[in-house]
């Protein structure tokens, strides 16, 4: 049998309900290799002591027959689900001291499902990044290195530590969240899996918020049914949360092993970007075979609208963000720096307690938002965004699913790609389209570059059809055959 | 259009963000290069369009009209910095009266 930290979530959940394996032996492992791997700087907080209290409690309902489907399943979240009497930072010192006297909806999903909690990950500070270097708590380091080169690189963002724990095998799955490509493209940069689902499929309720339009939870995960069993418990009708979609969730892995064939699998031509690295261009050509020989069809389509999508994103994301963050005033909860007068403490408070990049975002946000340069800017913007979904929804009319590269590079250094933010910013060009339409899009590994890093390949579907994004993603899965394992890894 | 450093200063007070005189030409130099990137969507013709404020395209729902905070009052007051009053039930802020 693999080492226990080498199984894949599914593989865990038949050993358990075999007692083959205990809940408190694969809760031991990780636990384990999280000390042993602190380096990676992957958990803002580790919680070792919930973790085993949790495996007992899964081998307890195990031996009664009463297994839920992620009894004793060790996973990580993401430290922007508030968990209650756990602290949770979202990366930033604003932040410092808070915990939650209550349990996002989601997170709450996972443990009524029976999954064990090993602590919470690092992010960009409010998910804010495409790097997890903006997080207060320092870098994540990518478990992946250059061939002959043993610089840190980025493990992608802000699921950066999500991401990381994800592939060095420190847990078995993992939350995320997706406002940009923030699950996406650290799944790519770190040679894992992670979907976001479509908007409004996983609940926001008690997940700080960024840009509440955009914001969406998902997995990641070591393969496209660890992330279907994970969503599928994630997923769900929520009324506390106003954008809730009260549409039933499917058995998402059951949607697996029936094969793509007669799918029509669309290649958006605007995404052949001028200058696009000849490996991701020749991995998405790659792709494309695969598909036609698993018996899809391909189709040339046109998402005219595409070239503005990141611009757009740029006004959508602050504006929202600048008004979710004026709840930070350091008068109910987290940082307080006082100031002889209440507009100073907040001043001070929010001078303090913000990182640049997020300061940066609250104020285009706020500029975009004031009076004069509303309709210009953050109007003008939605009038896009209207165009960009309009884009997808002729599309759909054609196809089935649209095929892409996730990202337009593999993992970077650490400090490369810093000179500018709009050059960070670029990162998320191929997968904050489907943000700004609400449409479900998934990271899968599909091979590596000449530099021996992850490179990923992106599905999108229709909305409320992750079914067809799972099937389309398990069929690159199997034909990319992706075994290569991190160089830093739990065993290795 | 590029902000000069009063705007920025104001942009920051709107946004109660405490800024040193010495980041303001840095912050000028980042924010005019992230707004001269975005006037591209001028390019766009979005005459007769209506903004999509949302990525759900399902109607927002409407709720029972009913007094719904929990009486947790001790719960929305845990993590406060400081707290004043019997039994410390109210934030503290500064003097904002005199």
């Amino acid at each position: 049998m693999a080492a226990l930290t080498d199984l894949k979530l599914a593989e865990a959940t038949e050993l358990l309900a075999a007692k083959k394996i205990s809940a408190t032996e694969l809760a031991k492992a990780h636990v384990d290799a999280i000390e042993k791997l602190s380096s990676l700087n992957a958990f803002i907080v580790a919680t070792p002591e919930r973790a085993m209290a949790d495996a007992k409690r899964a081998d307890e309902r195990i031996a009664k027959g009463e297994a839920g489907p992620l009894e004793g399943i060790p996973l990580a979240i993401k430290d922007l689900f508030c968990t209650d009497g756990i602290q949770t930072t979202a990366g930033s010192r604003i932040l410092g001291g808070f915990t939650p006297p209550y349990e996002s909806t989601v997170s709450a999903n996972l443990w009524r499902d029976g999954a064990v909690c090993l602590g919470k990950t690092n992010l960009d500070e409010f998910a804010m990044g495409s790097s997890n270097t903006t997080s207060a708590y320092g870098n994540v380091v990518n478990p992946w290195k250059r061939r002959g080169d043993n610089r840190d690189l980025v493990p992608g963002g802000s699921s950066g530590g999500s991401a990381a724990a994800v592939a060095a095998r420190l847990c078995l799955g993992a939350t995320a969240t997706d406002t940009g490509g923030s699950i996406r493209q650290p799944a790519a940069f770190t040679g894992t899996v992670g979907i976001k689902p479509t908007y409004g499929r996983c609940s926001r309720w008690g997940i700080v918020a960024f840009a509440s339009s955009l914001d969406q939870a998902g997995p990641m995960a070591r393969s496209v049914k660890d992330c279907a069993i994970l969503l599928r418990s994630m997923a769900g009708f929520d009324p506390k949360d106003s954008t809730s979609a009260d549409v039933a969730v499917p058995d998402f892995a059951a949607a697996l092993g029936q094969g793509v064939k007669g799918l029509r699998i669309g290649v958006p031509k605007e995404y052949r970007l001028d200058g696009l690295a000849p490996e991701i261009g020749a991995l998405w050509e790659q792709g494309i075979a695969w598909l036609k020989a698993a018996g899809c069809t391909i189709h040339e389509i046109s998402l005219p609208h595409t070239k503005y999508a990141l611009p757009t994103y740029y006004i959508v994301a602050p504006a929202e963000a600048s008004s979710n963050l004026a709840r930070y005033d350091g008068v109910r909860f987290g940082l307080r720096v006082p100031g002889d007068s209440l507009d100073a403490q907040y001043e001070a408070t929010r001078g303090e307690g913000f990182g640049e990049e997020v300061r940066r975002r609250i104020m285009i946000g706020t500029y975009v938002l004031s009076a004069g340069y509303y309709d210009a800017y953050y109007l003008k913007a939605q009038k896009v965004r209207a165009l960009i979904a309009r884009d997808f929804d002729e599309a759909w009319k054609s196809v089935d699913a649209i095929l892409t590269p996730a990202t337009p590079s593999s993992a970077f250094a650490i400090g490369e790609k810093q000179d500018d933010p709009v050059t960070m910013y670029l990162n998320d060009v191929f997968t904050v389209t489907a943000n700004l339409a609400g449409l479900p899009g998934i990271s899968v590994p599909a091979g590596l570059d000449a530099q021996g890093l992850p490179l990923g390949l992106q599905v999108v579907g229709r909305a409320f059809d992750e079914e067809t994004v799972f099937r389309v993603a398990e069929a690159i899965e199997q034909a990319a055959g992706f075994s290569a394992v991190p160089q830093i890894r739990a065993g290795a | 259009m590029s902000l000069d450093a009063d705007t920025i200063r104001r942009i920051a007070m709107l946004a109660r963000i405490r800024v040193g005189e010495d980041e303001v030409a840095k912050l000028q130099g980042e924010l005019n290069g992230i707004l001269a990137w975005i006037e591209q969507l001028n390019e766009v013709d979005t005459d007769g369009v209506t903004p999509l404020s949302g990525a759900s395209r399902l109607a927002l729902r409407m709720r029972e009209d009913a007094v719904t905070d929990g009486d947790i009052r001790d719960k929305v007051l845990a993590n406060a910095p400081e707290r004043i009053g019997p039994d410390g039930a109210f934030f503290a802020v500064p003097k904002v009266v005199e």
